[in-house]
């Protein structure tokens, strides 16, 4: 549908009269989703009006690209049709702050900064650090299941979720799970929502469940001469009794790679934490550093058009096997890389080169290692033009053809992000 | 069942792993839910994978309901037989498959007991988080197929923070790897979504799972209230502190009778006990630790204890758990709940609790997670006194119905299963209960996984015993109730 025809048609009346006319605007360029170009922005005010949405796209065969903030729209492969993008934008409010029971009920389209502050009033937080939380969204990070390196500590994000309010294709609201700690009543469709990209419906209100801020806080960092010492060092503060709230492996160059650790609690226990680390670090040394260290997720995808960024999920003993495979062959192929590792075995992972055939190369060589790990690697972020020759993804093994049959249940005309999911979903 | 079909069943699992004599069936006509009763058609017990996958293609053929049981501990029903079905047992596949220390990963059988978890890893300073009460005896299977929780998932969150990948199959006899050793694989969480459906999914077959290390120091202090209300203000002001316990539990009077006169657990003789177990680096504990008893003394408590050693700690857990069983030494009869609430309402909700036991004329005995608002209340009644039973279940049944306009939830661990399938209307809309039977269709589109369970309008042809039946083996003087 181009844009010159959409206006006056039938569909954006109807759209219209769902969410009011000053909610419906023509797309823009930078609305496009791997160079698919949409036609209209729809932004509705309640999750009835959403619902209304996806049933009307449903009966009309237009598709939707639900987005929240637009931080991970380069995350799955290009969409088959993008018709509208529904923009979680004014679904933005923090609805209950319920800290005697240390929960939250929040809106999809609420940044996670928005979040973290209401709560921090009471001595509270969202236990994940997602990137870019100042335009990142609620609905975003579920829809992704991004985590970030709180995770050793508190768990994924579907951890943290108690409960979730969605709009469904066939025009229904639903909600799944509940608001208390503590429910098994019913399937947990809290966990399929949970990275399904917004495939199977749409997100509009998350019940979390949070975690007391921890008064002190104190970044180490040691340098090691190569990714399996890293690695061992890793394994052995896993083995160990500390008790962090961040462990991390990053590396540019074969010869440096730092181990990067973080304790949080009372001032009284970081000395003793300190000293612990330090016998188990042996003759390695750990220094004082700066916290921004925890920002090196982030920054890999700072000016990073030409790059191709990937999420190697291995285990962490495997994580210098990993590193030894790709340094020597990035060094013959003339590829830059950054990896940043967690101690949970999620590697992410920057790479660089001078033409896309040599990105491909490598992203094949990586794929294949990681295949013989046992592990999975997905490109979290690369040129529109090579998506053409690659599933994002990857190969799901035997559970695509459930996956075929869970997405047919929900979202039979294929309206929600079509084609950006696993095995074409 | 006809004889051609047992015989066919018989051929896939040998004698050992069939079970059709009328007496021994009846081990199998009731989970830890005593209540409802079906005697199976057959049971099934097989050894391996494969042995599985044959008897699934085979029911599956004749459209033979199953439902797949581990120990049959579960307290909701979920285990109970469906009339004309066969009930299929994991507890003959309980080996340890694999244990990978380093990435803190252990592949196990569906008939692993969840103690023998962590009594193989142990010994390397690990443990499996999730802690039922019944965790000497219950399967891993099972306590997937219930999404189990325990006294520690405050902190330590419930089954299926802890499930990996799952090996499983399906109603039509595939044989399914679901998730796998790593983390975040890509496509539906269909893992998370299997954890925790009380096996209307297919029967799991394999699970791999994470372990964690052992805290540092674990300490648990025991404080004595006046109240269960000034027990349950410490615990808010605990969590208002800043503190994260790795436990905090309620007994009230009742609860702690029944517990002394089972485990003799030397309880301090008070109207309400709290437990609150903080664990970390030793010196964490230690400082915390110190904060902890003044706030429970400035909500009222007169007598507090701290268990530091390893041997106390345990002293003062085996009363905990053990209270369900307990209170049958108080009552011929009792009903088990398993509301939750939001922390904060634990207050109203128990003067509530006390007002509709005293209107319906029966004890309720308080046991609870405080920390997460689980709540347990034992309906004590005598089945003998006519009516006593309609009226428990009655008053069972408003407690729930109290914790859901509470903003809680009918079950917070022990799951929906036959008991509590008319209460899910309760908590959810038609379109919700509608979009978890697509869920289910897409897993098992002829409904043959523990058909009639969890939601309301099938029937499971249910019997309920009018009065207390003793099993053979009890009659021939082989076994002994208490």
């Amino acid at each position: 549908m181009s844009q010159a025809r959409v206006e006056n048609n039938e569909a954006w009346i109807e759209l219209s009269a769902i969410v009011g006319p000053e909610h419906l605007r023509p797309a823009t360029p930078e609305d496009a989703v791997d160079a698919v170009q949409p036609a209209g922005v729809i932004v509705p005010g309640s999750a009835q009006e959403v619902a209304k949405v996806l049933r009307y796209c449903g009966s009309a065969g237009l598709t939707i690209i639900p987005r929240g903030g637009g931080t991970q729209l380069g995350l799955g492969n290009r969409p088959r049709k993008a018709d509208f993008v529904l923009s979680l934008e004014r679904l933005n409010q923090v609805i209950e702050h319920a800290w005697g029971d240390m929960t939250v009920t929040v809106e999809a389209g609420c940044t996670i900064d928005k979040l973290q502050n209401v709560v921090r009033e009471h001595g509270q937080q969202l236990g994940a650090d997602p990137m870019q939380p100042e335009q990142a969204t609620v609905g975003g990070v579920l829809a992704t299941a991004e985590s970030g390196t709180l995770r050793i500590r508190y768990g994924a994000i579907r951890d943290l979720v108690l409960g979730l309010e969605m709009a469904l294709p066939d025009g229904s609201v639903i909600k799944a799970g509940g608001k208390v700690v503590k429910n098994v009543a019913g399937y947990d469709l809290t966990k399929l929502a949970i990275g399904s990209l917004g495939t199977l419906g749409v997100i509009t209100r998350a019940v979390f469940r949070l975690h007391p801020v921890l008064v002190a806080t104190a970044t180490f960092a040691a340098m090691l001469p190569t990714a399996l010492e890293a690695e061992k060092l890793v394994l052995a503060i896993l083995d160990s009794h500390l008790v962090y709230t961040g462990l991390q492996i990053r590396a540019r160059r074969e010869d440096q790679v730092f181990v990067h650790i973080r304790f949080e609690g009372i001032p009284e226990s970081l000395q003793d934490q300190f000293a612990k680390l330090r016998r188990i670090a042996g003759a390695h040394e750990f220094v004082d550093c700066s916290g921004d260290v925890w920002m090196e997720r982030q920054k890999l995808f700072v000016n990073a058009a030409t790059s191709v960024i990937c999420k190697c999920c291995v285990l962490p003993s495997q994580i210098g096997s990993l590193c030894d495979a790709l340094f020597p062959y990035a060094k013959t192929a003339d590829v830059a890389f950054i990896l940043v590792a967690q101690g949970t075995g999620l590697a992410e992972l920057r790479l660089d080169a001078a033409s896309q055939h040599t990105l491909m190369t490598v992203l094949g060589f990586l794929r294949s290692e990681v295949d013989r790990l046992g592990g999975t690697l997905t490109v979290a972020q690369c040129p529109v033009t090579m998506k053409s020759e690659m599933d994002v993804w990857g190969a799901v093994k035997d559970a695509l053809p459930l996956m075929l049959r869970i997405k047919q249940k929900f979202d039979p005309g294929e309206i929600l992000n079509p084609g950006r999911f696993v095995g074409g979903i | 069942m006809n004889a051609r079909l047992v015989s066919e069943f018989r051929s896939i699992v040998g004698d050992a792993g069939l079970v059709s004599g009328p007496e021994q069936l009846r081990t199998y006509e009731c989970d830890g839910l005593t209540l409802f009763r079906v005697v199976p058609d057959l049971v099934l017990l097989p050894a391996t994978a494969k042995e599985m996958q044959a008897i699934v293609k085979l029911c599956y053929r004749e459209k033979i309901p199953m439902v797949a049981r581990g120990s049959g501990t579960g307290l909701s029903g979920g285990a109970l037989p469906v009339k004309g079905g066969v009930v299929i047992s994991v507890t003959r596949m309980n080996r340890i498959l694999e244990v990978d220390l380093p990435n803190a990963r252990v592949v196990v059988e569906p008939g692993v007991t969840n103690s023998a978890i962590t009594a193989a890893v142990s010994p390397r300073g690990y443990f499996y988080a999730p802690d039922p009460s019944s965790q000497v005896v219950c399967t891993v299977a099972g306590n997937v197929a219930e999404n189990s929780g325990g006294a520690h998932c405050f902190k330590y969150g419930v089954t299926t923070t802890y499930i990996l990948g799952l090996e499983v199959v399906l109603s039509d006899g595939t044989l399914l790897n679901l998730g796998g050793t790593t983390m975040d694989q890509p496509g539906y969480d269909v893992v998370g979504a299997f954890v925790g459906s009380e096996g209307t999914f297919g029967i799991i077959t394999k699970v791999t799972l994470r372990i964690i290390k052992k805290p540092e120091t674990i300490q648990v202090l025991m404080a004595a209230f006046n109240s269960s209300s000034e027990a349950g203000a410490a615990v808010s002001n605990i969590i208002a502190s800043g503190m994260f316990p790795a436990a905090m539990e309620i007994m009230d009077r009742l609860a702690l009778e029944a517990a002394e006169a089972a485990v003799h657990a030397n309880y301090p003789n008070c109207q309400a006990l709290l437990l609150v177990e903080l664990d970390g680096s030793a010196r964490e504990v230690e400082l915390l630790m110190e904060k902890v008893g003044p706030i429970c003394k400035e909500c009222g408590a007169w007598e507090i204890r701290l268990a530091k050693s390893e041997p106390e700690r345990m002293a003062v857990w085996k009363g905990r758990k053990a209270a369900f069983a307990a209170v049958g030494r108080i009552s011929p009869n009792y009903l088990v709940q398993d509301g939750v609430i939001p922390r904060t309402a634990l207050p109203r909700v128990l003067g509530e609790v006390d007002r509709l036991s005293a209107d319906a004329g029966l004890r309720v005995a308080n046991v609870f997670h405080a920390g997460d608002g689980n709540l347990h209340p034992l309906v004590l009644y005598d089945r003998r006194i006519a009516g006593q039973e309609e009226r428990a279940m009655t008053l069972a049944e408003d407690i729930l119905r109290l914790c859901v306009e509470a903003g809680g939830s009918i079950t917070g661990e022990h799951g929906i299963g036959e008991e509590k399938k008319m209460f899910m209307p309760v908590m959810f809309s038609p379109a919700d209960l509608d979009a978890m039977q697509r869920l289910r269709s897409a897993f098992d589109p002829y409904d043959l996984c523990n058909p009639t369970k969890m939601f309301p309008g099938t029937d499971a042809n249910v019997q309920r015993p009018v009065a207390y039946e003793p099993h053979p083996i009890e009659l021939a003087g082989l076994a002994q109730r208490y």
